[in-house]
């Protein structure tokens, strides 16, 4: 099932969240050097309500971070933390060793991007001028639209495969080429860190593969840091080289998927009952929900 | 594996040629639309209440001898004309401008209580304060404007202001002031009749003096107006994506509202509130343009003079001698080609 060494991890799960991830965060910190987007003891939340506190993560540099949970267990809500979307009651999130809410707008985009949950297409929008508005924060009154502008989003198009759409109206599109021409938006940006908050919701399981596989291929060879809000955990075993699993605002157990991803841990996060399994295709692992029918009543 | 085939052409052809061929053919539809406003402001000089032939119109601009002709030309129609571009601009602009800010394809400049807190202010002066004056007018309207707008902004949440609570506050305070309006003018026969025409929206009563004083301040707005093109543009694809596109949405918004504050509180000080032309014009340069603030607003500009210009001519045609109110003809002109727009073109959202 898992390797050895992490009977331990297992072990810790049990006796509280939050051990593991001061445990787990300690370890990264005193192998690795400082990471380009942290997150430091933040307290998330909206109005009075508290969705998490004294919260810590670390993002490392040129990994491909999937955040899971449940729903409601927070991780919209760090994603926003950590792309300035939202600003921390406590803590600071940080961006290069600077608090990111001190950071000009502009600079700050420049170098982290945000797939947002909703997007509106302005009505009548073209895919190329769509992906165009990706320049927004490289352009200022004094440097307009240049040729470099337009190399990059072509680029940007291509690498994202719509390009043969850029005439077509956003608005006539499928979900799949939409959700395509929104992240060819935010490559335009040129971030070397990019922020996905659920891309793959609203699409069938043919253009989430799609949109998975384009993230994988953007994070291998182009060598960006992709941090991703994913609802299905076999998905997100399969795509991640890290893992974070939330609940309730704290962070039970991150790491590489193959380490973390165990029965105990996703019925501590998710409250179900499973196997653990090897993926025939991937080697990583599969979540096999137990029947729920039967074993429900000794479940409650 | 999609359902619907896009049209075959090789990614290079597609994209590449496609945007500068855009953008030239965006750039001769301005300068065509220049060219018709220049013919409307002669038409507007020269089509009146009193014909007076295009020779002397000529000379009554260039070789003015004081004739009759010459006064009606210099100091009534010119004026007038002058009056009609600067205001006819002005809405244009506020117009695209409120659109964009409230994503509503519906708002008119007068949506978050501009107009109605100018018009108030106005009848207020007139009726309490006895101000009589045309150029006392203007204060008062920029007053007026200024602290509804700023009373709006507040109430729609200030820091926390979304486009929708914007649109509820700015109409609850729109009803709230023409409900006053309506009370000063009943109980008050004589400003009634003062204002009668004002409060249709009129280019009659202009003068050089008008012009000279809310010049600057529509000026102003123009200028602020093209300045926020590009984060409007941003914030057309919703909050979230503006700022993680670097926009500052506080900064824009506020900005925003001063612009219109500016271009639709002189708009309405110098001819009252002219309600068709910030709602259609920038409808129909969308049709045009495509969702592109850069080239939405000087389109606005010049395409609004042309309708408010267009009805002001007709306004003084149809019913001569008499005149008809450019803010009535602008809506009987307006309502018909807006409806064809609206049938012709799916509007359901910007």
């Amino acid at each position: 099932m898992t390797a050895g060494t992490d009977t331990d991890r297992v072990k810790d799960m049990r006796t509280g969240a939050g051990a593991t991830a001061a445990h787990l965060t300690e370890n990264s910190r005193s192998t690795t050097t400082m990471q380009r987007l942290t997150a430091e003891s933040v307290t998330l939340g909206y109005d009075q309500r508290v969705i998490a506190e004294d919260l810590s993560v670390e993002i490392p540099d040129n990994s491909f971070t999937v955040i899971v949970g449940p729903n409601a267990c927070g991780k919209s809500t760090l994603l926003r933390a950590l792309s300035r979307m939202l600003k921390p009651t406590k803590g600071r999130v940080l961006l290069d060793g600077e608090a990111i809410h001190s950071l000009p707008a502009k600079k700050v985009a420049r170098t982290l991007g945000l797939l947002p949950q909703s997007s509106i297409a302005p009505d009548g929008i073209t895919v190329a001028d769509l992906v165009a508005r990706g320049r927004y924060p490289h352009q200022g009154l004094l440097r307009q639209w240049s040729p470099e502008d337009e190399r990059i989003v072509e680029e940007s198009m291509a690498a994202t495969r719509v390009g043969e759409l850029a005439d077509r109206y956003v608005d006539e599109l499928s979900g799949g080429q939409r959700q395509r021409v929104w992240i060819a938006m935010a490559l335009a940006q040129q971030t070397p860190l990019l922020l996905l908050d659920e891309p793959t919701t609203y699409l069938d399981i043919q253009h989430q593969l799609e949109v998975l596989d384009l993230c994988a291929e953007l994070h291998e060879s182009q060598g960006r840091t992709l941090v991703a809000v994913l609802h299905d955990l076999n998905q997100a075993a399969r795509y991640a080289t890290h893992l974070v699993a939330l609940r309730d605002g704290r962070i039970v157990a991150e790491g590489a998927p193959s380490e973390v991803v165990t029965a105990e841990l996703v019925e501590q996060v998710f409250g179900v009952k499973s196997q653990i399994i090897e993926d025939p295709e991937s080697g990583t692992p599969l979540v096999i929900p137990a029947s729920r029918r039967g074993v429900g009543a000794k479940v409650s | 594996m999609l359902v619907e085939s896009p049209p075959k052409r090789s990614a290079e052809s597609a994209s590449a040629p496609a945007t500068p061929k855009r953008h030239a053919l965006r750039a001769l539809g301005l300068l065509v639309s220049c060219g018709v406003l220049l013919l409307i402001c002669v038409a507007s000089i020269a089509v009146g209440a009193k014909s007076i032939p295009l020779s002397d119109v000529w000379d009554g601009l260039f070789h003015s001898t004081g004739s009759g002709n010459d006064v009606i030309i210099r100091d009534v129609r010119v004026p007038r004309t002058l009056l009609g571009l600067v205001v006819g601009a002005a809405l244009g602009v506020a117009g695209a401008v409120m659109q964009a800010l409230t994503r509503n394809p519906l708002a008119e400049p007068g949506l978050l209580g501009v107009s109605a807190g100018a018009s108030a202010a106005v009848v207020s002066a007139v009726s309490f304060l006895g101000v009589t004056s045309l150029t006392g007018y203007v204060w008062f309207a920029f007053l007026g404007a200024a602290v509804v707008s700023a009373a709006v902004y507040v109430l729609g949440g200030s820091r926390g202001a979304t486009p929708v609570r914007l649109a509820l506050a700015g109409t609850a305070a729109t009803a709230a002031l023409y409900g006053y309006i309506n009370a000063v003018q009943l109980l008050d026969a004589a400003a009634l009749d003062r204002l009668r025409f004002w409060t249709v929206g009129s280019l009659a009563s202009a003068d050089m003096g008008t012009i000279t004083k809310v010049l600057p301040f529509i000026a102003a707005g123009l200028v602020l107006s093209m300045l926020l093109a590009r984060p409007l543009n941003a914030m057309e694809m919703g909050d979230d994506t503006a700022r993680s596109l670097g926009a500052h949405l506080t900064r824009t918004r506020v900005l925003s509202m001063l612009a219109i504050t500016l271009l639709c509180g002189a708009a309405t000080a110098a001819c009252g509130p002219i309600v068709f032309v910030g709602l259609m014009i920038p409808h129909v340069v969308r049709a045009v343009t495509g969702p592109d603030m850069r080239w939405i607003l000087p389109y606005a500009a010049v395409l609004a003079p042309v309708l408010l210009l267009g009805a002001d001519v007709v306004g003084r045609v149809v019913t001569r001698p008499s005149e008809l109110q450019v803010g009535i003809v602008t809506a009987l002109i307006g309502g018909p080609v807006f409806i064809q727009l609206v049938r012709r073109k799916r509007m359901a959202q910007l």
